[in-house]
């Protein structure tokens, strides 16, 4: 397209789009409109946002970090941030026939007009659609081809925490909590396009990553050894840092967005409206990357939380509002909360609901305060290890008797469907830590119908594959395989139909093993496998999350074909168990985590031990507070919520 | 025996609200139920005073017309609410118009009358305006007249049930060809009832008796339902609700 062809920057697109939207499923997802959505005039910003969840909108719309930025970009008089979402292959199809990029969804602009293009990835499954993006936008899919005409390509969201498989497709990433780094950003663009875009796109990056948290993978080098492990991370300058730090956001009540959520007219996988209650954890999960780089915690205050919900409502018209956090109950202030929230709204319609419980007595009591009024129909538990033993390796304690004990309390309050989340494949597990499951849930159902009174109880059996994660104290564990997975489902699922009379009353869920092993490979990935994703891509691979557009002989054979000059396959990065002193690919980026104290902890696992959560005993030195210059803010205030007044 | 909800039941319907509302521009695209999820969240935003069904999951009391079909506009979409305190109602239709997305519209908001029946025994036609861009009107009113000329013409329809053969003419009541920037416009008296017959089935038999194509997607809008009475006028749905109001005030003075 020359440059009198094109349509000038920032005009809609929406005049060619609508006729390809008749011919499509779902079109209401790609109209924008939604209620609290804006569009500012193009001219009025001097930096423009796209923000993209590189997922199908109806997965992408809900999600609380890009509403969040959304909001924050926006309220800056010189900034101007839009939405954009993947789009289904029907409706991809049609715009490559009639020559319609990506769009974002408020303005219906051109992803190509805009100076960022930020991308939020929660999962490592959502790289293909970065690069279908890309080239749909009309956007060069590898950074050192594009020029100052194209947006910088900005990856944020926990996968970011290693982004070195996407390394050649991103300009920067960015680590941490986002509020406070995006106005660095935007202040940082704004200068440069005012003074003349001096030094070209090379400079712009330059300053980007001297932005405290903004890495440009650009900007080093990686290179390997004959055993394939990495050699050496160089820095092409020396004006980037050698290593690079996340961002923490301190004090969140200052932070208290989305002030106004964004409500789709599209259904969308959460019809509720979301309140982070806290952020960070510091429980220890040894599998869960993110309670180790959201550290520390930093709570919001119960008054905080209270105004957050009453204003979500009234913007919203939601009815039903999650208490949003790692692990909500253990908010310092949250048995008083739950109870004044659910005072302040028993006359009205609206349900609270907390999501990610621990096995806890307490959390049936906290169940009950919130459905006072309501339904008592299910109760989720996450256990996560089937035995106890396994528990202590993953530091997620409780006893059998405990867990029993929580479960059968929940069936005698009334409720009648229990939820509890198991993984497979955990360091050192074995069949028989997989089949007490089994074992468990009997027993569950068992004591509950005993306690109840009630034959129609049930409770279901939630499953999947564990995957290492990087900044974790398992990123050298040996992840399973697809197979040992598989094997582990089965002989579970045959123990529990093993006596029909109390297996009627068990449901199992569980996916394959196969979709973990790509996550695996991309999560602990580096710089090598990004050819694997481009290859991927190109055969057709996109919306990799969903099982009817996943293909796992896809992956396996460009993996296969494109690591083998390396010298390294899939193995490599999966089932093979990574030594003390490896270099890993995100050494260099900087969680706050203290190498040396995420190798101990892993072995304390090994050997079976368990760490104390830090908010209640002293320190163990994980190394977070110290090097971050942050520190755990939790209350409790000893403030409590006023009654509303009647407007 | 399982829990029971505590307290005393929700409060009755004291009033019945009928509501006309449009879906305009983009949100043509939205589908019925998108539009009902967004017309209750928008009720709670205004704060309007529903009565709500009884039991642990209590549903507000609205119920909703014969809605159009995903991707058509509408300037005549019709629900009835219930409400536990009684509302002026052009208060509701302003607050709830207020509390919309810009391209969703309340119309009207008028007072069920008493013993004027239900608004559904008041709606058995839609009036539809089709424009059909990139056709010409000389291209539209022969294909057009040849389909009224038909006593039976024959389309598939996609149902749940996969392609079904209906027949579409009919159902079409009136019809006839006029002339907007740059479209052909297919004004069209079509008959509710089942299998429902919608415009592109309507476009369908064109293709079907004169292989009309349109070379671009149509935009269809419903512009009015009512009853058809014998002489071919579509009568407004909410008129003996206005009358009645009329003679309510007529009586009190």
């Amino acid at each position: 397209m020359t440059a009198e062809l094109r349509a000038s920057a920032g005009e809609s697109l929406y005049p060619r789009l609508e006729p390809l939207l008749a011919q499509i499923q779902k079109p209401i997802q790609y109209v924008g409109g939604e209620l609290n959505s804006q569009v500012k005039p193009w001219e009025d910003a001097a930096v423009h946002w796209a923000l993209m969840y590189p997922d199908a909108y109806e997965v992408g719309l809900p999600n609380q970090g890009l509403m969040i930025l959304y909001e924050v970009l926006n309220e800056r008089p010189d900034a101007l941030a839009e939405r954009t979402y993947s789009v289904w292959p029907d409706l991809a199809a049609l715009m490559r026939e009639n020559g319609v990029p990506q769009f974002t969804v408020d303005g219906h602009r051109s992803v190509k007009d805009f100076d960022l293009l930020g991308v939020s990835f929660a999962t490592e499954l959502g790289y293909t659609n970065l690069l279908e993006a890309l080239d749909l936008a009309g956007v060069p899919i590898h950074a050192v081809d594009r020029d100052e005409s194209h947006p910088v390509v900005v990856a944020g969201g926990h996968a970011a925490f290693n982004p070195e498989p996407v390394a050649d497709f991103v300009d920067c990433a960015v680590l941490g909590d986002g509020e406070q780094v995006v106005g660095d950003i935007t202040d940082v663009v704004k200068a440069w396009k005012a003074q003349g875009r001096p030094g070209g796109r090379v400079e712009l990056l330059a300053r980007l990553a001297r932005v405290e948290g903004v890495y440009v993978p650009g900007f080093y080098a990686v290179t390997y050894g004959a055993d394939g492990a990495i050699a050496e991370v160089l820095r092409l300058r020396d004006d980037v840092p050698a290593k690079v730090a996340k961002r923490t956001v301190m004090d969140l009540d200052e932070w208290p967005y989305p002030k106004t959520p964004i409500v789709p007219l599209a259904e969308s996988v959460h019809e509720r409206m979301s309140v982070e209650i806290f952020r960070g954890c510091t429980r220890g999960c040894r599998f869960c990357q993110a309670g180790m780089i959201t550290r520390p915690v930093r709570e919001r205050t119960i008054t905080g939380i209270g105004s957050m919900v009453e204003q979500g409502l009234k913007a919203t018209g939601y009815e039903e509002v999650g208490l949003l956090s790692l692990s909500s109950a253990d908010h310092s202030e949250i048995g008083q909360l739950a109870k004044e929230l659910a005072d302040r709204y028993e006359d009205s319609k609206v349900s609270l609901s907390l999501p990610s419980t621990r096995v806890d007595a307490f959390n049936v009591t906290l169940a009950n305060e919130l459905s006072r009024n309501g339904r008592r129909s299910g109760l989720t538990f996450a256990p996560e290890g089937g035995s106890e033993r396994i528990r202590r390796v993953i530091n997620k304690t409780v006893s059998k008797e405990d867990l029993v004990r929580t479960v059968t309390t929940a069936y005698a309050n009334g409720w009648t469907q229990v939820k509890l989340y198991f993984m497979c494949g955990l360091p050192t597990e074995t069949d028989e830590d997989v089949l007490e499951i089994a074992e468990l849930a009997v027993e569950v159902i068992r004591a509950g119908r005993e306690a109840s009174g009630r034959k129609d109880i049930r409770c279901t059996v939630s499953i999947g594959g564990f995957v290492p994660k990087p900044h974790t104290p398992f990123q050298w564990a040996s992840q399973a395989s697809a197979e040992t997975i598989d094997h582990r489902l089965r002989v579970l699922r045959q123990a529990i139909n093993a006596d029909r009379r109390i297996g009627r009353s068990i449901g199992l869920r569980y996916h394959d093993g196969k979709p973990g092993v790509i996550e695996g490979l991309l999560s602990r990935g580096d710089r090598r496998v990004g050819r694997v994703i481009e290859r991927v891509w190109r055969e057709g691979g996109r919306f990799d999350g969903w099982s009817e557009h996943f293909s796992f002989d896809r992956w396996t054979q460009a993996a296969a074909e494109e690591l083998a000059p390396y010298g390294v396959d899939l193995d490599w990065y999966t089932t093979r168990e990574r030594t003390e002193h490896e270099i890993l690919p995100w050494d260099h980026l900087d969680s706050g985590l203290d190498k040396e104290w995420l190798w101990e902890d892993w072995q304390e696992a090994l050997s079976e031990e368990e760490v104390a959560d830090c908010r209640w005993t002293p320190c163990y030195d994980c190394g977070v507070c110290p090097t971050m210059g942050t520190e755990i803010q939790i209350g409790p205030t000893g403030r409590s919520l006023l009654p509303l007044t009647v407007v | 025996m399982g829990r029971q909800p505590d307290g005393p039941p929700p409060p009755p319907t004291v009033q019945k609200l009928r509501i006309r509302y449009a879906k305009r521009g983009r949100l043509r695209f939205a589908s019925h139920r998108d539009l009902a999820r967004t017309l209750e969240r928008a009720l709670r935003r205004a704060g309007v005073p529903m009565a709500f069904s009884a039991g642990f999951s209590p549903h507000p009391k609205i119920s909703y017309l014969g809605a159009a079909p995903t991707g058509a506009a509408s300037e005549a979409e019709y629900c009835e609410i219930g409400v536990s305190v009684r509302c002026d109602p052009e208060a509701v239709r302003a607050g709830l118009d207020a509390s919309l997305p810009e391209e969703l519209a309340i119309l009207e908001c008028v007072e069920a009358g008493e013993g004027t029946g239900s608004l559904a025994d008041r709606i058995d036609t839609s009036v539809w305006r089709v424009e059909l861009p990139g056709l010409s009107v000389d291209e539209l009113r022969p294909a057009l007249e040849e389909f009224l000329a038909r006593d039976v013409v024959t389309v598939a329809k996609r149902t749940k049930n996969g392609l079904k053969d209906i027949d579409a003419r009919p159902s079409v009541a009136s019809a006839s060809a006029g002339e907007g920037a740059g479209c052909a416009i297919l004004h069209m008296v079509v008959r509710q009832g089942t299998p429902a017959v919608r415009p592109d089935d309507v476009l369908a038999a064109l293709a079907a008796v004169a292989d009309l194509h349109p070379p671009l997607p149509p935009r269809a809008v419903r512009e009015a339902q009512g009853r058809l009475d014998d002489t071919g006028t579509v009568a407004d749905p909410l008129g003996p609700d206005r009358a009645a109001r009329l003679l309510r005030e007529h009586a009190a003075i």
